[in-house]
Protein backbone atom coordinates (compact mmCIF):
# COMPACT_ATOMS: atom_id res chain seq x y z
CA UNK A 1 0.00 0.00 0.00
CA UNK A 2 2.63 2.76 0.96
CA UNK A 3 4.85 1.53 -1.67
CA UNK A 4 1.53 1.94 -4.27
CA UNK A 5 1.31 5.45 -2.82
CA UNK A 6 4.78 6.48 -2.81
CA UNK A 7 5.02 4.99 -7.03
CA UNK A 8 1.49 6.50 -7.96
CA UNK A 9 2.74 9.85 -6.51
CA UNK A 10 6.17 9.81 -8.14
CA UNK A 11 4.70 9.08 -11.61
CA UNK A 12 1.69 11.52 -11.63
CA UNK A 13 5.16 14.27 -10.61
CA UNK A 14 6.99 12.80 -13.24
CA UNK A 15 4.30 13.56 -15.40
CA UNK A 16 4.49 17.41 -14.40
CA UNK A 17 8.02 17.84 -14.45
CA UNK A 18 7.85 21.61 -14.80
CA UNK A 19 6.19 22.00 -11.07
CA UNK A 20 9.22 19.90 -9.50
CA UNK A 21 11.64 22.07 -11.85
CA UNK A 22 10.10 25.47 -10.89
CA UNK A 23 10.58 24.84 -7.08
CA UNK A 24 14.04 24.32 -7.57
CA UNK A 25 14.65 27.10 -9.72
CA UNK A 26 12.43 29.00 -6.92
CA UNK A 27 15.33 27.85 -4.39
CA UNK A 28 18.10 28.77 -6.56
CA UNK A 29 16.90 32.25 -7.21
CA UNK A 30 15.84 33.14 -3.73
CA UNK A 31 19.55 31.82 -2.72
CA UNK A 32 20.98 33.65 -5.41
CA UNK A 33 18.90 36.86 -4.39
CA UNK A 34 20.90 37.42 -1.49
CA UNK A 35 24.76 38.46 -2.12
CA UNK A 36 23.12 40.77 -4.46
CA UNK A 37 20.96 42.40 -2.14
CA UNK A 38 23.61 42.26 0.91
CA UNK A 39 26.89 42.67 -1.02
CA UNK A 40 30.06 40.28 -2.22
CA UNK A 41 32.16 40.65 0.83
CA UNK A 42 33.18 36.49 1.34
CA UNK A 43 33.10 37.01 4.95
CA UNK A 44 29.70 38.38 5.49
CA UNK A 45 28.50 35.74 2.74
CA UNK A 46 30.09 32.93 4.49
CA UNK A 47 28.60 33.73 7.94
CA UNK A 48 24.97 34.32 6.45
CA UNK A 49 25.27 31.42 4.13
CA UNK A 50 23.73 28.43 6.34
CA UNK A 51 20.90 30.88 7.74
CA UNK A 52 20.32 31.56 3.77
CA UNK A 53 20.37 28.38 2.05
CA UNK A 54 17.90 27.16 4.54
CA UNK A 55 15.12 29.73 5.00
CA UNK A 56 15.05 29.21 1.13
CA UNK A 57 14.66 25.64 1.55
CA UNK A 58 11.89 26.05 4.05
CA UNK A 59 9.96 28.90 1.22
CA UNK A 60 10.43 26.62 -1.85
CA UNK A 61 8.95 24.01 0.36
CA UNK A 62 5.76 25.83 0.88
CA UNK A 63 5.39 26.12 -2.25
CA UNK A 64 5.16 22.82 -3.48
CA UNK A 65 2.66 21.94 0.05
CA UNK A 66 -0.03 23.42 -1.46
CA UNK A 67 0.03 20.78 -4.03
CA UNK A 68 -0.04 17.90 -1.71
CA UNK A 69 -3.26 17.18 -1.20
CA UNK A 70 -4.91 19.22 -3.12
CA UNK A 71 -4.47 17.77 -7.08
CA UNK A 72 -5.99 14.51 -5.42
CA UNK A 73 -8.64 16.26 -3.58
CA UNK A 74 -9.70 18.09 -6.62
CA UNK A 75 -10.28 14.99 -8.79
CA UNK A 76 -11.95 12.93 -5.86
CA UNK A 77 -9.05 10.46 -5.60
CA UNK A 78 -8.47 11.45 -1.70
CA UNK A 79 -12.22 10.89 -1.06
CA UNK A 80 -11.36 6.85 -2.16
CA UNK A 81 -8.26 6.65 -0.25
CA UNK A 82 -10.01 7.48 2.32
CA UNK A 83 -12.18 4.78 2.39
CA UNK A 84 -9.66 1.85 1.63
CA UNK A 85 -9.47 -0.45 4.73
CA UNK A 86 -6.12 0.79 4.67
CA UNK A 87 -5.04 2.88 7.78
CA UNK A 88 -4.85 6.65 6.61
CA UNK A 89 -1.68 7.10 8.03
CA UNK A 90 0.10 5.24 6.18
CA UNK A 91 -1.56 7.17 2.60
CA UNK A 92 -0.28 10.26 4.67
CA UNK A 93 2.80 8.70 5.02
CA UNK A 94 3.48 7.39 1.39
CA UNK A 95 2.21 10.78 0.41
CA UNK A 96 4.30 12.29 2.49
CA UNK A 97 7.54 10.29 1.31
CA UNK A 98 6.46 10.75 -2.50
CA UNK A 99 6.37 14.92 -1.32
CA UNK A 100 10.15 14.89 0.21
CA UNK A 101 11.42 12.67 -2.69
CA UNK A 102 9.80 14.92 -5.23
CA UNK A 103 10.10 18.53 -3.66
CA UNK A 104 13.10 17.92 -1.18
CA UNK A 105 15.68 15.63 -2.55
CA UNK A 106 16.60 17.99 -5.45
CA UNK A 107 17.01 21.07 -3.32
CA UNK A 108 19.56 19.13 -1.24
CA UNK A 109 21.02 17.94 -3.82
CA UNK A 110 21.23 21.44 -5.36
CA UNK A 111 22.21 23.07 -1.86
CA UNK A 112 25.96 21.72 -2.26
CA UNK A 113 26.30 23.87 -5.61
CA UNK A 114 24.83 26.74 -3.93
CA UNK A 115 27.05 26.61 -1.22
CA UNK A 116 29.75 27.24 -3.43
CA UNK A 117 28.19 30.89 -4.48
CA UNK A 118 28.86 31.79 -0.47
CA UNK A 119 32.38 30.33 -0.91
CA UNK A 120 31.55 27.64 1.48
CA UNK A 121 34.60 24.40 2.06
CA UNK A 122 34.26 21.50 0.78
CA UNK A 123 33.74 19.95 4.53
CA UNK A 124 31.09 22.70 4.98
CA UNK A 125 29.36 21.88 1.89
CA UNK A 126 29.13 18.14 3.28
CA UNK A 127 27.73 19.13 6.81
CA UNK A 128 25.30 21.12 4.93
CA UNK A 129 24.25 18.50 2.50
CA UNK A 130 23.97 16.33 5.83
CA UNK A 131 21.53 18.76 7.31
CA UNK A 132 19.43 19.10 5.08
CA UNK A 133 18.97 15.12 4.05
CA UNK A 134 17.56 14.96 8.04
CA UNK A 135 15.86 18.22 7.92
CA UNK A 136 13.72 18.30 4.87
CA UNK A 137 11.62 15.45 5.60
CA UNK A 138 10.59 17.63 8.89
CA UNK A 139 9.57 19.92 6.51
CA UNK A 140 7.55 17.71 4.57
CA UNK A 141 6.28 15.95 7.60
CA UNK A 142 5.06 19.00 9.20
CA UNK A 143 3.99 20.27 5.98
CA UNK A 144 1.13 17.18 5.99
CA UNK A 145 0.09 18.28 8.75
CA UNK A 146 -0.38 22.22 7.64
CA UNK A 147 -1.40 21.14 3.61
CA UNK A 148 -4.44 18.41 5.62
CA UNK A 149 -5.38 21.65 7.51
CA UNK A 150 -5.69 24.25 4.87
CA UNK A 151 -7.74 21.73 2.17
CA UNK A 152 -9.81 23.20 0.03
CA UNK A 153 -10.06 26.57 1.92
CA UNK A 154 -9.89 29.96 0.38
CA UNK A 155 -6.12 31.86 0.53
CA UNK A 156 -5.03 28.28 1.19
CA UNK A 157 -1.84 29.18 0.04
CA UNK A 158 -0.91 32.10 2.35
CA UNK A 159 -2.61 30.69 5.28
CA UNK A 160 -0.32 27.63 5.26
CA UNK A 161 2.68 29.52 5.50
CA UNK A 162 1.08 30.96 8.63
CA UNK A 163 0.29 27.96 10.25
CA UNK A 164 3.71 25.59 9.45
CA UNK A 165 6.67 28.36 9.30
CA UNK A 166 6.75 29.05 13.12
CA UNK A 167 6.82 25.02 13.44
CA UNK A 168 9.60 24.55 11.76
CA UNK A 169 11.65 26.77 13.70
CA UNK A 170 13.68 23.96 15.46
CA UNK A 171 14.50 22.38 12.19
CA UNK A 172 15.77 26.45 11.14
CA UNK A 173 17.73 26.70 14.37
CA UNK A 174 19.50 23.06 14.09
CA UNK A 175 20.03 22.64 10.67
CA UNK A 176 21.76 26.06 10.15
CA UNK A 177 23.10 25.77 13.59
CA UNK A 178 24.95 22.30 12.26
CA UNK A 179 26.92 23.91 9.41
CA UNK A 180 27.01 27.61 11.39
CA UNK A 181 29.20 25.21 13.86
CA UNK A 182 31.16 23.97 11.33
CA UNK A 183 32.26 27.21 9.74
CA UNK A 184 33.09 28.45 13.22
CA UNK A 185 35.52 25.60 13.78
CA UNK A 186 33.36 23.32 16.21
CA UNK A 187 31.65 19.96 15.70
CA UNK A 188 27.91 20.24 14.21
CA UNK A 189 27.48 16.84 15.73
CA UNK A 190 25.42 18.01 18.50
CA UNK A 191 23.27 20.56 16.20
CA UNK A 192 23.03 17.24 13.87
CA UNK A 193 21.68 14.38 16.44
CA UNK A 194 18.88 17.39 17.41
CA UNK A 195 17.76 17.89 13.90
CA UNK A 196 17.56 13.72 14.09
CA UNK A 197 15.82 13.57 17.14
CA UNK A 198 13.52 16.41 15.53
CA UNK A 199 12.98 14.29 12.41
CA UNK A 200 12.07 11.12 14.17
CA UNK A 201 9.57 13.23 16.56
CA UNK A 202 7.84 14.50 13.55
CA UNK A 203 7.92 11.19 11.85
CA UNK A 204 5.70 9.93 14.98
CA UNK A 205 3.20 12.29 15.40
CA UNK A 206 2.59 14.01 12.02
CA UNK A 207 1.66 11.35 9.70
CA UNK A 208 -1.45 10.88 12.55
CA UNK A 209 -2.15 14.23 12.86
CA UNK A 210 -2.19 14.82 9.24
CA UNK A 211 -4.85 11.86 8.85
CA UNK A 212 -6.95 13.42 11.99
CA UNK A 213 -7.05 16.75 9.74
CA UNK A 214 -8.07 14.90 6.38
CA UNK A 215 -10.65 13.59 7.94
CA UNK A 216 -12.04 16.79 9.62
CA UNK A 217 -11.04 18.35 5.90
CA UNK A 218 -12.68 15.92 4.26
CA UNK A 219 -15.99 15.16 6.16
CA UNK B 1 -37.67 24.04 46.58
CA UNK B 2 -39.34 21.09 44.66
CA UNK B 3 -36.07 19.67 43.24
CA UNK B 4 -33.88 19.09 46.14
CA UNK B 5 -32.17 16.04 45.03
CA UNK B 6 -32.46 12.81 47.02
CA UNK B 7 -30.12 12.73 50.20
CA UNK B 8 -27.47 9.59 49.55
CA UNK B 9 -25.67 8.31 46.81
CA UNK B 10 -27.64 9.40 44.21
CA UNK B 11 -27.07 12.76 45.46
CA UNK B 12 -23.14 13.60 43.94
CA UNK B 13 -24.29 11.55 41.05
CA UNK B 14 -27.43 14.22 40.61
CA UNK B 15 -24.67 16.97 40.83
CA UNK B 16 -22.62 15.76 37.63
CA UNK B 17 -25.26 15.86 35.67
CA UNK B 18 -26.35 19.26 36.56
CA UNK B 19 -22.27 19.91 35.29
CA UNK B 20 -23.12 18.18 32.30
CA UNK B 21 -26.40 20.42 31.56
CA UNK B 22 -24.31 23.04 31.59
CA UNK B 23 -22.17 21.79 28.53
CA UNK B 24 -24.69 22.59 25.98
CA UNK B 25 -24.35 26.14 24.77
CA UNK B 26 -27.70 27.35 25.54
CA UNK B 27 -27.98 26.29 28.69
CA UNK B 28 -24.98 27.68 29.43
CA UNK B 29 -25.54 30.85 28.10
CA UNK B 30 -27.35 32.70 30.60
CA UNK B 31 -24.97 30.58 33.33
CA UNK B 32 -22.10 32.75 31.95
CA UNK B 33 -24.36 36.44 31.68
CA UNK B 34 -24.52 35.67 35.38
CA UNK B 35 -20.67 34.93 36.27
CA UNK B 36 -19.59 37.59 34.35
CA UNK B 37 -20.01 40.31 36.59
CA UNK B 38 -18.37 38.04 38.80
CA UNK B 39 -15.20 38.24 37.46
CA UNK B 40 -15.29 41.87 35.61
CA UNK B 41 -15.73 43.63 38.91
CA UNK B 42 -13.19 41.84 41.05
CA UNK B 43 -10.88 42.30 37.74
CA UNK B 44 -11.47 46.02 37.87
CA UNK B 45 -10.70 46.38 41.54
CA UNK B 46 -8.00 43.74 41.45
CA UNK B 47 -6.27 45.90 38.46
CA UNK B 48 -7.18 49.20 40.59
CA UNK B 49 -5.32 47.93 43.66
CA UNK B 50 -2.39 46.24 41.89
CA UNK B 51 -1.55 49.52 40.05
CA UNK B 52 -1.81 51.25 43.15
CA UNK B 53 0.56 49.34 44.99
CA UNK B 54 2.75 48.91 41.59
CA UNK B 55 3.09 52.91 41.18
CA UNK B 56 3.06 54.32 44.79
CA UNK B 57 3.71 51.82 47.13
CA UNK B 58 6.34 49.17 46.17
CA UNK B 59 10.31 50.82 46.30
CA UNK B 60 11.79 52.64 43.35
CA UNK B 61 14.63 49.83 42.22
CA UNK B 62 18.14 50.67 43.07
CA UNK B 63 19.55 49.73 39.67
CA UNK B 64 16.39 50.64 36.95
CA UNK B 65 14.64 53.26 38.65
CA UNK B 66 11.20 54.00 38.13
CA UNK B 67 11.26 52.06 34.39
CA UNK B 68 11.49 48.71 36.73
CA UNK B 69 7.61 49.03 37.15
CA UNK B 70 6.41 48.00 33.85
CA UNK B 71 7.16 44.65 35.11
CA UNK B 72 3.78 44.95 37.07
CA UNK B 73 2.09 44.38 33.94
CA UNK B 74 4.89 42.74 31.16
CA UNK B 75 4.54 39.79 33.55
CA UNK B 76 1.49 38.93 34.17
CA UNK B 77 1.02 39.18 30.61
CA UNK B 78 3.96 37.37 29.33
CA UNK B 79 2.42 34.09 32.17
CA UNK B 80 -0.74 35.00 30.94
CA UNK B 81 0.10 34.50 27.17
CA UNK B 82 1.75 31.31 28.06
CA UNK B 83 -1.03 29.55 30.47
CA UNK B 84 -3.80 30.54 27.98
CA UNK B 85 -2.01 29.01 25.28
CA UNK B 86 -1.69 25.41 27.48
CA UNK B 87 -5.40 26.11 28.06
CA UNK B 88 -6.99 27.01 24.89
CA UNK B 89 -4.98 23.53 23.60
CA UNK B 90 -6.88 21.80 26.26
CA UNK B 91 -10.34 22.91 25.51
CA UNK B 92 -9.35 22.05 22.04
CA UNK B 93 -8.56 19.06 22.50
CA UNK B 94 -12.04 17.95 24.68
CA UNK B 95 -14.15 19.58 22.18
CA UNK B 96 -12.23 17.67 19.27
CA UNK B 97 -12.53 14.65 21.11
CA UNK B 98 -15.74 14.55 22.88
CA UNK B 99 -17.32 16.40 20.47
CA UNK B 100 -18.47 19.03 22.95
CA UNK B 101 -19.19 22.31 21.22
CA UNK B 102 -19.05 24.71 23.93
CA UNK B 103 -15.57 23.48 24.88
CA UNK B 104 -14.77 24.60 20.85
CA UNK B 105 -16.33 27.56 21.35
CA UNK B 106 -14.23 28.12 24.66
CA UNK B 107 -11.05 27.36 22.54
CA UNK B 108 -11.54 30.32 19.93
CA UNK B 109 -13.10 32.85 22.72
CA UNK B 110 -9.60 32.19 24.60
CA UNK B 111 -7.56 32.52 21.91
CA UNK B 112 -7.82 36.23 20.66
CA UNK B 113 -7.37 37.07 24.53
CA UNK B 114 -4.40 34.80 24.63
CA UNK B 115 -3.06 37.08 21.68
CA UNK B 116 -3.79 40.05 23.36
CA UNK B 117 -1.62 39.19 26.31
CA UNK B 118 1.07 37.73 24.27
CA UNK B 119 1.05 41.21 22.04
CA UNK B 120 1.37 43.36 25.00
CA UNK B 121 3.71 41.75 27.09
CA UNK B 122 5.89 42.12 23.53
CA UNK B 123 5.21 45.63 23.53
CA UNK B 124 6.13 46.21 27.22
CA UNK B 125 8.81 44.38 27.12
CA UNK B 126 10.25 47.08 24.24
CA UNK B 127 9.12 49.80 26.37
CA UNK B 128 11.05 47.87 29.52
CA UNK B 129 14.14 47.38 27.73
CA UNK B 130 14.55 50.47 26.23
CA UNK B 131 15.33 52.60 28.85
CA UNK B 132 17.09 49.54 30.94
CA UNK B 133 18.94 47.81 27.90
CA UNK B 134 18.96 50.90 25.18
CA UNK B 135 17.19 48.57 22.59
CA UNK B 136 13.64 47.89 21.44
CA UNK B 137 14.55 44.89 20.40
CA UNK B 138 17.33 42.09 21.37
CA UNK B 139 16.82 38.23 20.50
CA UNK B 140 16.78 36.85 23.91
CA UNK B 141 15.65 33.60 24.33
CA UNK B 142 12.31 34.50 26.21
CA UNK B 143 11.44 37.52 24.02
CA UNK B 144 12.23 35.33 20.85
CA UNK B 145 10.12 32.06 22.28
CA UNK B 146 7.21 34.96 23.21
CA UNK B 147 7.15 36.07 19.84
CA UNK B 148 6.75 32.32 18.09
CA UNK B 149 3.97 31.90 20.67
CA UNK B 150 2.42 34.85 19.06
CA UNK B 151 3.07 33.38 15.80
CA UNK B 152 0.83 30.15 16.86
CA UNK B 153 -1.93 32.28 17.84
CA UNK B 154 -2.01 33.89 14.55
CA UNK B 155 -2.29 30.72 13.36
CA UNK B 156 -4.72 29.40 15.02
CA UNK B 157 -6.97 32.41 14.93
CA UNK B 158 -6.79 33.03 10.91
CA UNK B 159 -7.31 28.99 10.51
CA UNK B 160 -10.55 29.01 12.33
CA UNK B 161 -10.97 32.35 10.30
CA UNK B 162 -10.45 30.44 6.66
CA UNK B 163 -12.89 28.12 7.59
CA UNK B 164 -16.61 28.90 7.35
CA UNK B 165 -18.09 25.72 8.76
CA UNK B 166 -17.64 26.19 12.38
CA UNK B 167 -17.54 22.50 13.20
CA UNK B 168 -14.99 22.01 10.58
CA UNK B 169 -12.60 25.24 12.13
CA UNK B 170 -12.98 23.54 15.96
CA UNK B 171 -11.43 20.46 14.67
CA UNK B 172 -9.29 22.02 12.54
CA UNK B 173 -7.89 24.60 15.09
CA UNK B 174 -7.64 21.67 17.67
CA UNK B 175 -5.43 19.91 15.44
CA UNK B 176 -3.02 22.95 15.00
CA UNK B 177 -2.88 24.02 18.65
CA UNK B 178 -2.67 20.05 19.61
CA UNK B 179 0.56 19.80 17.28
CA UNK B 180 1.45 23.36 18.52
CA UNK B 181 1.73 22.46 22.24
CA UNK B 182 3.47 19.41 21.47
CA UNK B 183 6.24 21.91 19.70
CA UNK B 184 6.10 24.21 22.09
CA UNK B 185 8.59 22.84 24.71
CA UNK B 186 10.92 21.91 21.65
CA UNK B 187 11.02 25.63 20.13
CA UNK B 188 11.60 26.90 23.55
CA UNK B 189 14.44 24.57 24.26
CA UNK B 190 15.67 25.21 20.14
CA UNK B 191 15.61 28.86 21.02
CA UNK B 192 17.21 29.14 24.29
CA UNK B 193 19.84 26.87 22.54
CA UNK B 194 20.59 29.12 19.48
CA UNK B 195 20.45 32.20 21.95
CA UNK B 196 23.21 31.15 24.01
CA UNK B 197 25.22 30.04 21.13
CA UNK B 198 25.16 33.27 19.35
CA UNK B 199 24.93 36.20 22.24
CA UNK B 200 28.06 36.89 23.80
CA UNK B 201 26.60 39.29 26.46
CA UNK B 202 23.79 37.37 28.59
CA UNK B 203 21.40 39.54 29.37
CA UNK B 204 19.24 38.20 32.55
CA UNK B 205 16.15 39.58 33.43
CA UNK B 206 15.28 40.44 36.62
CA UNK B 207 18.64 39.34 37.55
CA UNK B 208 18.22 40.16 41.47
CA UNK B 209 17.92 37.03 43.61
CA UNK B 210 15.09 38.57 45.38
CA UNK B 211 12.42 40.95 45.02
CA UNK B 212 11.30 43.56 47.50
CA UNK B 213 7.52 41.87 49.32
CA UNK B 214 5.73 45.06 48.05
CA UNK B 215 6.90 44.09 44.32
CA UNK B 216 5.59 40.62 44.48
CA UNK B 217 2.84 41.62 45.99
CA UNK B 218 1.96 43.78 43.35
CA UNK B 219 2.85 41.76 40.55
CA UNK B 220 0.73 38.57 42.27
CA UNK B 221 -2.31 41.19 42.89
CA UNK B 222 -2.21 42.07 38.57
CA UNK B 223 -1.61 38.33 37.97
CA UNK B 224 -5.26 37.69 39.62
CA UNK B 225 -6.71 40.35 38.12
CA UNK B 226 -5.25 39.51 34.46
CA UNK B 227 -6.97 36.35 35.31
CA UNK B 228 -10.50 37.60 36.38
CA UNK B 229 -10.05 40.05 33.40
CA UNK B 230 -9.14 36.74 31.04
CA UNK B 231 -12.31 34.84 32.35
CA UNK B 232 -14.55 37.90 32.05
CA UNK B 233 -13.83 38.67 28.66
CA UNK B 234 -13.61 34.68 27.33
CA UNK B 235 -16.91 34.76 28.78
CA UNK B 236 -18.59 37.85 26.96
CA UNK B 237 -17.04 36.45 24.10
CA UNK B 238 -17.91 33.07 24.48
CA UNK B 239 -21.96 34.53 24.59
CA UNK B 240 -21.15 36.38 21.39
CA UNK B 241 -20.07 32.76 20.06
CA UNK B 242 -22.87 30.95 21.43
CA UNK B 243 -25.50 33.35 19.83
CA UNK B 244 -24.20 33.42 16.19
CA UNK B 245 -23.76 29.94 15.84
CA UNK B 246 -26.79 28.75 18.10
CA UNK B 247 -29.11 31.97 16.20
CA UNK B 248 -31.10 29.32 13.85
CA UNK B 249 -31.51 26.83 17.06
CA UNK B 250 -35.20 27.02 18.02
CA UNK B 251 -34.73 25.74 21.12
CA UNK B 252 -32.38 28.79 21.95
CA UNK B 253 -35.57 31.00 21.43
CA UNK B 254 -36.61 28.67 24.33
CA UNK B 255 -34.55 30.13 26.79
CA UNK B 256 -35.53 34.16 26.10
CA UNK B 257 -32.58 35.53 24.26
Amino acid sequence: MLRWIVWRDLMLAWRRRADMLSTVFFFVIVVSLFPLGIGPETQLLRTIAPGVVWVAALLASMLSLGRLFANDYHDGTLEQLLLTPQPLFLVVLGKTLAHWIVAEVPLVLIAPVVGVQFDLGRETLWILFASLLLGTPVLSLIGSVGAALTLGLRGGGVLISLLVLPLYIPALIFGAGAVEADIMGTSPAANLYLLGAFAIVSLLFSPWAAAAALRISLE
Amino acid sequence: MKNIGPIGPIGPIRKIMNLYKYASPATFYPLAGKMIPWFAIPAALLFAAGLFVGFFIAPTDFQQGDAYRIIFIHVPAAWMGMFLYVLLAIYAGIGWAFNARLSSMMASSIAITGAMFTSISLVTGAFWGKPTWGTWWVWDARMTSTLILLFLYIGFISLQAAIDDPRRADRAGAVLALVGVINVPIIYFSVQWWNTLHQGATIRILGKPTIAPPMLAAMLIMLAACWFYSVAVVLIRLRCIILEREQNASRFAEVGV
